[in-house]
């Protein structure tokens, strides 16, 4: 380079990606640390070695993210002993994985009764926040976990253990359920629009819609009318 | 778990962007800040030096293009030319007809005042682009009808450099006219893209506006002109002083319009020497590319005279555009990307997707746009590292394998 057109900031620093309005977002330290130094993804050659008694799939690359986690439970214990996950989308998405992969197996892992209570929130937390509109990314984490947990109660003829109590699934693509939408209407969201920021539900599965709509209308209704 | 590198370079692949600007631009501009700092509009001699100013850019810029100097109207963006093509024939003509052509693949700069004026019961043709965002001239001659009063098409596209046939559309049109013994539709062509690399005679092309800004041909951002031939009545949307023969009021940016007339000259004059330097790095990446990554999809025209010279749009299957672009900044390497996941709208490119790209192919594509700061060094800086970028994020990827149909997945 002949010229030095622009003056990069201390590459310690956190990444600014802008978006098109011009606004700057942020992603913190932790997000960018796991980002750059994903945890316990599963390696090239390891697919045919690792052993795991629970899979979940959530998302398509159509939406813009999908995530595989495969855990590996202990059925004496019920805990987590260890996790493989891949991830395609974009920085946050694969930082989220990689968070929760190490919040359900740290401490000789987490016992899958309280891993299936993990919510988007405590992911967020962990993260150390995320830009608003990426919030939708680690959404994803915490419902390839909640499928991972079923598949695991499903191979283990556990059935009764599957949980569905009281969700239905209203996006098949993503796995959204009522439960969700719920969740999203007690965070601020209002209409479609605001829930498809947060959830992208829907987009996978337009027939869902009309269904979804009926959904947040009742929860405003419920929380706020 | 990538190597570091051992000297870190700065490569700046995103003169579709914005570039900086030529140090001869800013040379040309320094004395018209505190110096000549005159209102062109006052009678005295320091009003007089700020026109005199004024007056030889606007020649310059006039004879770049083929045009007489009051043909040449100075704005303050691309996109305010953008604007001021479309809003001003539309309300100058607006009881001819309610009717515009367009391409889908336009910058929003068009694109969005189009979709402002179907609030006001204005119809839009977007006539379709093929699979490599090629239109075809005959299609938008067909799409014109008795109430169309103006054709925007871009000469150059920004995402993946694929150039319309003005010259042709605007002789089928020429014809069109002719024969239905009409002055519509009028023609506008957004060159902002192209300004740095093609031939932008109006004569030749055929076109009564033209859009053209200083901001991608290494000249200062806040500057734009627009071209309107004689004879092709349009409205102002700026109105006060009456500056720019009443079409753009304000007090003229002398110093930005002085600095734009230079850079364009200079874009202009080395074009052809630039285009073919320029034409070898990106003909070079792409061959790396091809060899050293697997699965990766060219997007936009095949490299050679349908495509701008200095673009290089690119998927690279099963991963994501913006986990990518992360990367690269890593080391350094500055490009863009036409996944959801960097845009507001968390929609992907609309470029991509109106070529019929899926938008699982849109989310892993990326942009280089080459400039006067590249040189084979930097090429090869980039291909050190892109193809263990590639490699990495594809090992974290669950896309392939559904392809290989594992046997333990579901």
């Amino acid at each position: 380079m002949n010229q030095e057109p622009l003056k990069k900031e201390d590459m310690s620093q956190p990444v600014d990606i802008r978006g098109q309005d011009g606004g700057g977002w942020l992603y913190s330290d932790i997000v960018k640390d796991h980002f750059f130094h994903p945890r316990n993804f599963m390696q090239y050659g390891e697919d045919e070695k690792f052993k795991f008694n629970g899979m979940g799939r959530v998302g398509s690359p159509a939406c813009g993210d999908e995530m595989v986690l495969w855990i590996q439970v202990d059925p004496e214990t019920e805990k987590i002993k260890e996790c493989r996950w891949r991830t395609f989308g974009c920085g946050s998405a694969i930082a989220s994985t990689s968070v929760l992969s190490e919040m359900i197996t740290e401490n000789e892992g987490m016992k899958v009764d309280e891993a299936v209570k993990i919510k988007p929130q405590d992911i967020l937390a962990r993260l150390g926040g995320l830009p608003d509109r990426k919030i939708h990314c680690s959404v994803l984490g915490d419902k390839a976990l909640q499928a991972a947990v079923n598949d695991y109660f499903r191979q283990t003829g556990q059935h009764n253990r599957i949980i569905t109590a009281g969700a239905k699934v209203v996006d098949k693509v993503l796995n959204i359920t009522d439960h969700d939408i719920e969740e999203a209407v007690l965070e601020g969201a209002r209409n479609l629009e605001d829930v498809q920021k947060k959830l992208k539900v829907g987009v996978g599965d337009p027939e869902s819609i009309p269904a979804i709509e009926d959904l947040i209308r009742f929860y405003t209704e419920k929380y706020y009318g | 778990m990538l190597p570091k590198p051992k000297k870190i370079r700065n490569v700046y692949l995103d003169h579709a962007a914005t570039t900086y600007m030529d140090k001869r631009v800013l040379a040309a501009m320094q004395p018209y800040f505190s110096e000549i700092f005159g209102n062109p509009s006052s009678l005295y001699a320091e009003g007089r030096k700020a026109n005199g100013a004024l007056n030889d850019s606007r020649r310059a810029v006039a004879k770049l293009v083929n045009a007489l100097p009051e043909n040449i109207i100075f704005t303050g963006s691309g996109t305010e030319s953008d604007n001021m093509a479309i809003y001003g024939i539309a309300r100058a003509h607006e009881k001819k007809g309610k009717h515009i052509i367009s391409l889908p693949i336009e910058h929003h700069a068009v694109l969005n005042p189009l979709e402002d004026l179907k609030k006001h019961g204005w119809e839009i043709t977007y006539v379709k682009v093929n699979d490599q965002g090629l239109v075809d001239a005959d299609a938008v001659i067909k799409a014109i009808r008795p109430d169309t009063v103006l054709i925007s098409i871009m000469y150059a596209n920004n995402e993946m450099g694929a150039i319309a046939p003005i010259a042709e559309i605007g002789r089928k049109l020429l014809q069109y006219r002719k024969a239905n013994n009409s002055a519509y539709p009028y023609f506008h062509t957004d060159a902002c893209q192209a300004a740095g690399f093609l031939d932008l005679d109006v004569e030749k092309l055929h076109v009564d506006l033209m859009t053209i800004n200083g901001s991608k041909i290494y000249g200062p951002k806040g500057v734009g002109m627009l071209y309107i031939r004689r004879g092709t009545p349009i409205k102002a949307l700026i109105l006060g002083g009456g500056q720019e023969r009443r079409l753009r009021s304000g007090t003229e940016n002398i110093a930005g319009i002085v600095g734009f007339a230079k850079a364009f000259e200079l874009v202009q004059t080395a074009k052809e020497e630039e285009s073919a330097r320029i034409n070898k790095l990106v003909e070079y990446l792409w061959q790396k590319i091809q060899k050293e990554i697997p699965k990766v999809k060219l997007n936009g025209p095949a490299i050679g005279p349908q495509r701008l010279v200095n673009n290089l749009n690119a998927t690279f299957m099963d991963i994501e555009g913006e986990a990518l672009l992360l990367y690269l900044d890593e080391y350094r390497i500055m490009c863009s990307t036409g996944s959801a996941c960097t845009s507001e709208s968390l929609e992907p490119s609309h470029v991509l997707t109106a070529m019929g790209l899926p938008y699982e192919y849109s989310h892993g594509s990326l942009r280089f746009t080459f400039g006067h700061c590249n040189s084979k060094s930097d090429v090869d800086y980039l291909m050190k590292y892109l193809p263990l970028i590639v490699e990495t994020l594809r090992e974290m990827s669950p896309v392939k394998l559904a392809e290989r149909q594992h046997a333990k997945y579901k």
